[in-house]
């Protein structure tokens, strides 16, 4: 009996081990193919304030209680982000983005994902932060992306604008 | 099957005693974690970290398995209400803390996995290297989730009298042996290091917790979202989706309680309480599986009032029905009677609605007044209450009030008993 017990335990667990080692690992995944690239658009920015701070008179500040007697009034509300980006000639992504919060006075976020052939390609990429004009950041390249590697386009405007890391 | 909630505590300490270890050895650090894994040593860090992972995943595939056997056998609907939904939540922490570990490794997987992760909820970061600030998050979020899927463990068993959050021994023992054999076995071991511009290519997915990912690239995070919400809704739904009448729950008979107590310890769905030294039911709690009225002292046929009013009963079948039902069967001149849980399929005898409702004075009563022989025929397996079988057992033995007299002698076969005057 005990003997039957022992072999009904090990059919009940090997199975469960045999689904715990394999399902753990296996089967594998993989975004992209390997002949394919893959373009990560991912970065955080806070835009240009939408309307410009003006200094306040003196009469205004008067008005102010004394702990509130800030020179400028600076309008929370922040610009809505314009970004495209181009490849090989052809657009793939133009995206307005509201900044976050209540207010529009938080950051930016923008992501984009998208696999293209390996090879050489043309990527221009352009950003307008501010509410209205023309694009006020543009990076223009040709890179060789091989097969199963990442183009990440970053931006930082403390640091120029747009950062293409692969 | 039975012990899968209490396996999935096991499972839970058994995280916890890995990850202390391995927290000890860990360096919270973007630069370091990575080596300072790589740097355990196979025989005893090594095996650890391996048990944490397959721990892990055996946590997942038991708490899945036990809410489908729990809906299954229908035990969500009225008094196993609050059990059901507060376990619901259990299973969203418990893969947010196996989804942030898998980041603490942060190799490509943990690339894999946290970057579909924002992905999916919509959030975008900086490129290239994590600041350590973020890996603090991480090491926070993997201690602060576990802790509050105990503390939901801890909830999600407070309306069962007797919880089993420990597995019976040979379980426990059998089911680490296992998790170590697999760890020495088949090692957990780490991908290639974090690369942000290597893409996920080949990645090792785990595929208990991050099934989600690839589900997400093959459709989108709309679908995932839609996907795991209305699961989620489904399941908090359940209880209130098409509702059975309920039975009449148990009724306290305030002149006939003694406040002792018994019906309180006894209740497996911690539906009585003593309230100003008399017994209390909350009756959305209520089995009305007459556990209680089988622990009430006064529910003895022995008695000699003409009704029979036990200190607490149903109402659909009382102790005076059942003594009536008793008196008769012995002036039909029965020599051997037949106690038996209504759940058992046939007919004959007399029905309870668990065999834990027999007060053992029945017993007695019927082998005093005519009867050979008593049987006593419980569930043939899970008993249909819980505790029906295991508290019978204890109260048929002597080990819990009321209990047998020893001028009785009880046989078990299985879940049978028989029994006999000395």
């Amino acid at each position: 009996m005990k003997a039957l017990r022992f072999a009904a335990q090990l059919v009940l667990y090997v199975p469960l081990m045999a689904i715990l080692a394999y399902f753990s690992t296996e089967p594998r995944f993989s975004m992209v193919a390997p002949d394919e690239a893959l373009v990560r658009v991912s970065f955080i920015h806070a835009t240009q304030r939408r309307e410009a701070c003006r200094e306040r008179s003196a009469e205004e500040l008067a008005k102010l209680a004394p702990n509130m007697r800030a020179s400028q009034d600076c309008p929370r509300e922040r610009s809505p982000l314009l970004v495209e980006l181009e490849l090989d000639g052809k657009l793939v992504l133009r995206r307005e983005v509201q900044p976050s919060g209540l207010r529009h006075d938080g950051n930016v976020a923008v992501y984009q994902r998208m696999a293209l052939p390996a090879g050489r390609h043309r990527i221009v990429a352009r950003l307008r932060d501010r509410a209205q004009g023309e694009f006020n950041y543009a990076k223009d390249e040709t890179l060789e992306l091989a097969g199963g590697r990442v183009l990440i386009i970053d931006f930082n405007a403390a640091r120029g604008g747009f950062e293409f890391l692969i | 099957m039975r012990h899968l909630g209490a396996l999935a505590y096991l499972l839970f300490w058994m995280l916890a005693g890995s990850g202390l270890y391995l927290y000890l050895r860990f360096d919270t650090s973007a630069a370091g974690a990575y080596t300072s894994i790589g740097e355990l040593e196979w025989w005893f860090g090594g095996v650890l970290r391996s048990v944490h992972r397959y721990a892990a995943d055996a946590f997942v595939l038991v708490t899945i398995i036990h809410l489908i056997r729990e809906l299954w056998l229908g035990r969500f609907r009225g008094w196993r209400a609050f059990t059901w939904i507060s376990g619901v939540p259990l299973v969203w922490l418990l893969y947010a803390s196996g989804l942030v570990g898998y980041w603490l490794v942060w190799d490509t997987r943990s690339q894999f996995s946290f970057l579909a992760t924002l992905e999916w909820l919509g959030l975008a970061a900086r490129a290239g290297q994590a600041p350590d600030r973020l890996f603090s998050l991480f090491v926070f979020l993997h201690i602060g989730l576990p802790l509050a899927l105990l503390a939901g463990m801890w909830v999600h068993v407070q309306r069962l009298g007797q919880p089993k959050t420990s597995p019976p021994p040979a379980a426990a023992f059998a089911f680490i042996g296992m998790v170590v054999a697999l760890a020495l076995l088949h090692p957990a071991a780490s991908e290639p290091q974090w690369d942000p511009v290597r893409a996920s290519q080949n990645v090792a997915v785990d595929w208990f917790y991050q099934f989600i990912h690839p589900l997400m690239y093959a459709t989108s995070p709309a679908f995932v979202w839609v996907f795991l919400l209305g699961i989620t809704a489904l399941l908090l739904l359940t209880p209130y989706l098409g509702r059975k009448p309920r039975l009449l729950p148990a009724q306290v008979d305030p002149q006939n309680c003694n406040g002792c107590g018994r019906c309180v310890a006894d209740c497996p769905y911690e539906a009585v309480i003593l309230s100003g030294r008399k017994a209390s039911v909350f009756p959305e709690r209520c089995a009305a599986c007459g556990i209680c009225a089988g622990a009430c002292p006064s529910s003895t046929p022995f008695r000699s009032l003409r009704e029979l009013v036990s200190g607490i009963e149903l109402p659909d079948l009382t102790m005076q029905d059942l003594r009536s039902k008793l008196q008769a069967a012995l002036r039909s001149g029965s020599t051997e009677l037949v106690f038996r849980c209504e759940k058992l399929k046939g007919n004959g005898g007399i029905a309870l609605r668990c065999l834990a409702m027999l007060p053992p004075a029945f017993i007695e009563y019927a082998l005093r007044n005519g009867a050979r022989r008593v049987r006593a025929i419980g569930c043939a397996g899970e008993c249909a209450y819980r505790l029906g079988m295991a508290l019978s057992e204890e109260r048929f033995t002597g080990r819990r009030e009321p209990h047998l007299r020893a001028t009785v002698r009880t046989e078990r076969h299985d879940h049978e008993y028989s029994f006999v005057l000395r």
